[in-house]
């Protein structure tokens, strides 16, 4: 039987088009790519879900009285002007503010040496917007943070990872891929780094790394980007200097800043306010603002007067200390779990501070296949694919520990590892047939070095399932 | 007109294919005046069916849970009408392997196969057949989980190398995975609708182009862009008709009804028929709406008579 009889009006041209819009996209989105991953987390909606897949920090610390003192505050002196537009650089009494956060880093800057955006997140992408062409370079540490890789991507930039050892980013390593693009006629637009308490592992980098990397920027006059979400999430160790506030004082004859200071307001109060800010050297400050017109005329001024009003009403450390204590004993909670229950052939890194810790499995596991796996146990990680930008990070993951309670980690943890160790048994079980160690167990001979945490080989045959555009 | 639930979400992988599919039939149930209610299926559905006493369930789920029998037996015992194939047809086609069996006893043309449960590996050794099981069916095998719709979990293996990783990944989604030979070929999808006064009919054929060239891969499946789909697709008369024919014996052999997709390669020697998606998508970039449409049947049209073919099923059967 056919379709013959119902047919209405004339067959459409062979071969048409059935997908009616992908004629209309520009060229740059086919870069934009939705994931597997995003499909997979769409079934954490589901709040019966442990999810150590977040990047949240835990809004319940946060005090009821103290958002309902802030908002009588607004109320009172400032409704209209809360309810209004804004200057595009933002709030001057929320810039003398964030002046105060990044004193708290021993990192001076002036009021006017910053923009108020949308989060950090429009930071990352207003710098891309100032600085990148297509085909343009952009270096990253490798992992990433898996936020930012679809921002640069979206500006169609080439991504180039820079491996990390327990010291952060491998200046040494930067430098080589740095000649070697040179040899090329390449020269990259900017550095992007999370220095302290990486996002998504966990690392910082050293005080040796850090005084490098600023010299190697001047040197070669490239810009730095440096992300600094998690600086004041310290819960052991000396505090680090942030890049901006290694750089030759202004003035000297050395001249010339080369550090752009991305912070946000979403660790230290919250993320839902969507309140950040970026330090940069004059000039690209000028035009970073220029871009923010376009994209969206001011940040909220309601969230901006609620930042006002909240630093205005009380020490807004307290809040930050009460965080850093709670995120500390759920740090703790995670790696004692991970020490407890994860089998030898898993490997994590050790933070201190921050939200994160990056943990790495055999390389015959890919992590976005095993979310599935762990959905049905109802427990959820961050596959640590998005962390990179050339197919790396499938046999890793980011483990969150900041916004569940510690008996959930544990449970949490304690659930992965049973599922991980089920596919190390169905591996070896599978394996087993030619009677012969599998040859990637050579490759996770690990000591107990954290380096080697880090470094993910590329994948030998990784091949057409993945392929990513060159 | 009728109460009509709309059955949506779920926790399959497929959740937000099916939110999506959901919502389009909500609004064309509500442009053809029906009383519409979504249900977002959860722990709760047995309540939220209750409380809403429908008229007639439209199933709008995709993979385990909604596309596999499940909800259509809750529906059953409930009394409810609901859209698309019965249980048994539902669990057939949602078992690859068991519409693969299917399919080869009645001589319908599929790719070869062998399928083993994580058991088999673990408890009997089944990893020590893998040697034999690679020589029958020889590279690149396609390594598929059973019960997972789309291309979720799907991995090729070029290598006996790549066997034990590509294996490891298909368990993640289900207990049990098939080993499949490699068909290479062009990748067609015909949709079958049932008729008001019974039978079938084959819709024009769609083909799905992969623009990278790549694997047609899950991301490329959703993903606006990077796959094409040409409907009908350029096919010569015969050839066409050859497929759907078999789509057409494919959809009544496992009892399907309503609707339903099936997925087939075209091999040098004609199709073979990958699976059947009792199911399938109903967003606006899937291809069984599309395909309806270029038979003149639009989607207000496909909606209307599939809540029709449920009422006339139910009615039927008391």
């Amino acid at each position: 039987m056919s379709f013959g009889d119902e047919r209405r009006r004339p067959p459409r041209p062979a071969a048409h088009e059935l997908e009616r819009y992908s004629a209309l996209f520009a060229t740059r989105t086919g870069r934009m790519r939705s994931s597997v991953m995003r499909d997979l987390m769409a079934v954490t909606d589901r709040l019966d879900i442990i999810s150590l897949a977040g990047g949240l920090p835990d809004t319940s610390l946060f005090e009821p009285r103290l958002f309902t003192a802030a908002m009588e505050r607004i109320a009172d002196g400032a409704t209209a002007a809360a309810l209004q537009y804004g200057p595009t650089d933002g709030l001057q009494p929320v810039k003398e503010c964030i002046v105060q956060i990044m004193a708290e880093e021993d990192t001076r800057v002036a009021a006017d040496e910053l923009i108020v955006t949308t989060g950090g997140q429009q930071a990352i992408d207003l710098v891309c917007k100032t600085l990148l062409d297509p085909g343009d370079v952009v270096i990253a540490e490798g992992p990433t943070y898996p936020g930012a890789v679809p921002t640069f991507c979206a500006y169609e930039a080439q991504v180039v990872q820079i491996e990390m050892d327990a010291d952060g980013m491998q200046i040494d390593l930067l430098e080589r891929t740095l000649d070697q693009l040179a040899a090329e006629g390449r020269r990259p637009k900017f550095i992007y780094t999370i220095p302290t308490f990486q996002n998504p592992a966990g690392v910082s980098m050293s005080l040796a790394r850090r005084r490098r990397l600023v010299e190697v920027a001047r040197e070669r006059e490239l810009l730095v980007l440096e992300d600094n979400p998690y600086g004041l999430l310290r819960y052991e160790g000396d505090a680090l200097p942030t890049l901006r506030s290694l750089e030759v004082p202004r003035g000297s004859r050395d001249g010339g800043e080369f550090v752009i200071y991305v912070g946000t307001m979403s660790k230290i109060l919250s993320a839902g306010i969507r309140i950040g800010w970026v330090v940069a050297p004059r000039p690209v400050l000028a035009k970073l603002n220029l871009g923010k017109v376009s994209s969206d005329l001011c940040s909220s001024s309601l969230t901006q007067h609620f930042v006002a009003a909240y630093f205005a009403n009380g020490d807004w450390r307290e809040y930050v200390n009460a965080a850093r204590e709670t995120y500390h004993v759920r740090r703790d909670a995670m790696l004692d779990a991970l020490a407890e229950f994860m089998p030898a052939q898993a490997r994590w890194t050790h933070p201190h501070g921050g939200l994160f810790v990056w943990l790495t499995l055999p390389d015959y596991i890919d992590t976005t296949d095993l979310l599935a796996r762990a959905l049905r146990e109802h427990v959820a990680f961050v596959p640590g694919e998005g962390a990179y930008d050339d197919g790396r990070g499938h046999n890793a993951m980011r483990l969150n520990f900041s916004s569940v309670p510690e008996e959930q980690i544990r449970e949490g943890i304690r659930r992965i590892a049973k599922i991980v160790d089920e596919q190390l048994a169905l591996y070896g079980s599978l394996t087993g047939r030619h009677g012969a160690a599998p040859a990637d167990d050579a490759a996770n001979e690990l000591t107990e070095e954290l380096a080697p945490v880090l470094e993910l080989p590329r994948r030998s045959g990784e091949g057409a399932r993945r392929s990513r555009p060159a | 007109m009728s109460r009509v639930a709309v059955l949506k979400g779920g926790r399959s992988l497929e959740r937000q294919v099916s939110l999506a599919s959901g919502a389009r039939v909500e609004d064309a149930l509500e442009r053809l005046g029906h009383e519409v209610v979504g249900i977002d299926v959860g722990g709760d559905l047995f309540t939220a069916l209750h409380d809403c006493a429908p008229d007639v369930a439209f199933i709008a789920m995709h993979g385990p849970g909604g596309e596999d029998g499940t909800v259509q037996e809750l529906l059953e015992v409930l009394g409810i009408p609901y859209t698309g194939s019965g249980v048994s047809a539902s669990a057939r086609c949602a078992d690859k392997v068991l519409a693969k069996h299917a399919l080869r006893d009645a001589g319908l043309p599929t790719p070869d196969w062998v399928a083993f449960t994580d058991t088999a590996f673990r408890d009997l050794g089944a990893g020590q057949a893998l040697d034999a099981i690679e020589q029958r069916l020889d590279f690149p095998l396609v390594v598929k989980p059973v019960g997972q719709g789309s291309a979720i979990g799907i991995k090729f293996a070029r290598s006996a190398q790549e066997v034990p990783a590509a294996i490891l990944a298909a368990f993640s989604y289900d207990p049990k995975v098939m080993i499949e030979r490699f068909v290479a070929g062009r990748e067609l999808a015909a949709g079958v609708l049932s008729g008001r006064a019974g039978g079938a009919q084959a819709l024009p054929i769609v083909e799905a182009i992969a623009r990278d060239r790549d694997f047609y891969d899950f991301t490329a499946r959703y993903d606006i862009g990077r796959t094409r789909f040409a409907c009908p697709a350029d096919l010569d008369a015969a050839l066409a008709a050859r497929v759907q024919e078999v789509a057409l014996a494919a959809y009544e052999l496992l009892g399907c009804y309503g609707f339903a997709r099936v997925d087939m390669i075209l091999a040098a020697d004609g199709p073979q028929i990958l699976e059947l998606n009792t199911i399938p998508g109903l967003t606006g970039t899937s291809t069984l709406p599309q395909a309806a449409d270029a038979a003149g049947i639009d989607f207000d049209e496909l909606v209307g008579r599939t809540v029709e073919l449920a009422l006339t099923r139910a009615r039927s059967t008391v």
